[in-house]
């Protein structure tokens, strides 16, 4: 397992539980998660950010060394997701980015067609682009295309608990984008991200499912093992489902002894 | 196709009918449910849901969570003048209302803005009254080159404007349009607006539409409570918020729930609202766009305030003066409305955080700074 490393951007992860920083009830609180949780990525809004404090009070709390992934959430178009961008890393938050563009308030769809447009323009920029998408084959590899580092299909609409409702989608960006697939939204319980995982998923994003359990951070540690378990099944390649029972020691195996 | 045309369908609609056959089962059943058409929601907003606010409350509380997390947004209104040629019944910048005019000059806003911000408010929300030629478009426009150095976002609630004029002023630095058609009923607007370029319902009606048009990222709209019967402008408001999110899906939509407080003038509500029809049209709206903003401004005092952010709400001003230039004086009284939550921003901070929520006072950086200025570079 110590070579399972996850490479983007140049920059080797062992944890794939990626978390967000929103929705909590007070930024200690979200402090905490982020340090149990042992995530080494780390989405924030820059909507949230205080580019004018000395030091803004949500950046203060993301522990040294994790990476910071400023996402664009706000973003009507790819014109303000490219702006956006720019103001962060201006302000000092990196080159890496999550694109978000949502044109919907009522179901919080990304446009992919936005979402292309701006990866393109600021991968050729130096950024490290992790697009925010609706599980769409050909969006993805317009994404690959236009130099995004990896994708970010949705489980399940943002906020919505519902788990993988997308799960046949995944399965096929799984299987045919060589790039990472980070499944990203939708993600209500541990299980849930430990079947992206067990599908082949290179790490899954939570945010609403750990700021809104009754525990934060207990919820954090559960998705981090959750997320290891699913890897380690993946990686020891699970057994095929059969619709038929199959005995460990088969009734008929003398026969053949 | 504007929105009159659906406010026009519900012209000879039988409320007392529909109010009156609403069952306990069916109210039971739409909050078991998972979406509500619009008729649901009116079931909601019937006397026969008010027997079940308490599971209203339940899942607006867990939708509101769900959605928005433990986060209510702080912002704080900034009047910039009170100046206005209509004589709005209700309200205490009526030109009926003998009250000193002010309209603050660039440097006075200035000085109000940097008192605002020194308190921690770093979204403003500017007012005017209803005087489109001393209070013009590019006079808030050169008001919005000072507030811009101040907020990372700044709203506004001013007169029905054009699409050119909200286009003006998006360009000049608002991100957000609080419009409030005060009452859905025009046969009553009509008696309520006798004199003014408010008196025009529909042009009030479409502002919105416009200010879509225009590009404003967020809009907020509202009946003013107390002028109607309740019930029904609570409906013709999750109508219209229901239109425009259609309408204009990039558009964050939300809506205020404004009471009529005393104001100059003496106005008494003809339907005043208890504070339990509140909380029902509260909560019934959450469940029927779980998604959309809800704001309580300090018309309302600390106590309910602090009760209602459980309920779904989304959005409060704290340590608001609604006198023009009254946070630097204030020797000055008549603002356009009572307060009644006094506490400062801090004091409301702590409270937000008390109840277990975040108080945020940053959700929006606009996007024609820093920005703007690297794309020069």
């Amino acid at each position: 397992m110590a070579s399972d490393q996850l490479v983007i951007g140049g920059r080797e992860l062992t944890c794939r539980l990626f978390v967000g920083t929103g929705k909590y009830a007070s930024n200690e609180q979200m402090g905490e998660v982020l340090r149990w949780s042992g995530a080494q990525v780390v989405t924030v809004a820059l909507r949230r950010i205080d580019l004018q404090a000395k030091q803004d009070d949500i950046l203060r709390r993301i522990p040294p060394g994790v990476q910071l992934l400023p996402n664009t959430a706000g973003a009507r178009n790819a014109a303000e997701a490219v702006r956006i961008a720019r103001l962060a890393r201006a302000a000092g938050c990196g080159n890496w980015v999550k694109i978000e563009v949502i044109a919907d308030n009522k179901y919080l769809l990304p446009d992919g067609y936005e979402t292309v447009k701006a990866t393109a323009t600021l991968a050729a920029e130096g950024f490290v682009v992790l697009p925010y998408i609706s599980p769409d084959l050909m969006v993805a590899r317009e994404l690959v295309a236009a130099g995004a580092a990896a994708v970010m299909p949705l489980g399940a609409p943002i906020g919505s608990n519902r788990g993988l409702k997308t799960k046949e989608l995944l399965r096929i960006l799984i299987a045919e984008i060589p790039l990472p697939v980070i499944v990203d939204a939708g993600l209500g319980k541990p299980s849930h991200a430990c079947e992206a995982m067990e599908m082949g998923a290179a790490a899954c994003l939570v945010n609403t499912a750990i700021a809104g359990a009754g525990d934060p951070v207990g919820m954090a540690g559960a998705f981090a093992a959750a997320v290891q378990a699913g890897r380690q099944a993946y990686l020891a390649g699970p057994d095929r489902e059969s619709e038929l029972a199959r005995a460990s020691s088969p009734l008929t195996g003398f026969l053949f002894s | 196709m504007s929105f009159y045309v659906e406010h026009q369908k519900y012209r000879d609609f039988d409320w007392a009918g529909y109010f009156r056959a609403v069952t306990p089962e069916q109210v039971e059943k739409i909050i078991r449910g998972d979406k509500l058409g619009l008729l649901d929601f009116l079931a909601l907003l019937a006397p026969a849901a008010e027997k079940h606010l308490e599971a209203m409350a339940v899942k607006a509380h867990r939708l509101t969570m769900q959605h928005f997390g433990r986060t209510v947004t702080l912002y704080a209104p900034l009047y910039l003048s009170n100046y206005c040629i209509n004589r709005c019944l209700y309200c205490g910048f009526s030109s009926r209302n003998t009250l000193p005019r002010k309209q603050l000059s660039p440097a006075e806003v200035a000085r109000e803005a940097a008192i605002i911000r020194s308190g921690g408010i770093q979204q403003v929300l500017i007012l005017t009254g209803d005087a489109p030629a001393v209070a013009t478009v590019e006079y808030i426009a050169a008001c919005l080159q000072v507030l811009k150095r101040y907020f990372p976002s700044i709203g506004m609630e001013v007169y029905a404007l054009s699409t050119g004029g909200y286009s003006r002023l998006e360009a000049a630095g608002v991100d957000a349009l609080t419009i409030y058609q005060e009452t859905y009923n025009e046969e009553l607007y009509a008696g309520l607006h006798p004199q003014g370029p408010k008196r025009d319902f529909r042009f009030r009606l479409a502002a919105p539409e416009r200010a879509g048009e225009a590009g404003l990222r967020a809009i907020n709209i509202g009946a003013l409570l107390g002028l109607d019967d309740w019930r029904r402008d609570a409906f013709f408001t999750g109508l219209h918020a229901d239109y425009l999110q259609r309408r204009y899906p990039a558009v964050e939509v939300s809506i205020s729930l404004p009471r009529i407080q005393p104001q100059a003038g003496g106005f008494e509500p003809a339907f005043p609202v208890a504070d339990r029809h509140l909380v029902q049209y509260l909560t019934a709206f959450r469940l029927f766009m779980p998604r959309a903003g809800i704001t309580i401004s300090t018309r309302e005092n600390a106590n309910l305030r602090d009760h209602l952010v459980r309920l779904g709400v989304t959005r409060l001003s704290a340590g608001s003066c609604t006198v023009v230039g009254g946070y630097g004086d204030q020797t000055e009284t008549a603002g356009q409305f009572a307060i009644a939550d006094h506490r400062d921003v801090a004091a409301v901070a702590a409270a937000v955080a008390a109840l277990g929520y975040q108080p945020v006072f940053q959700d929006w950086h606009r996007l024609d700074g820093p920005a703007g200025e690297m794309n020069r570079k």
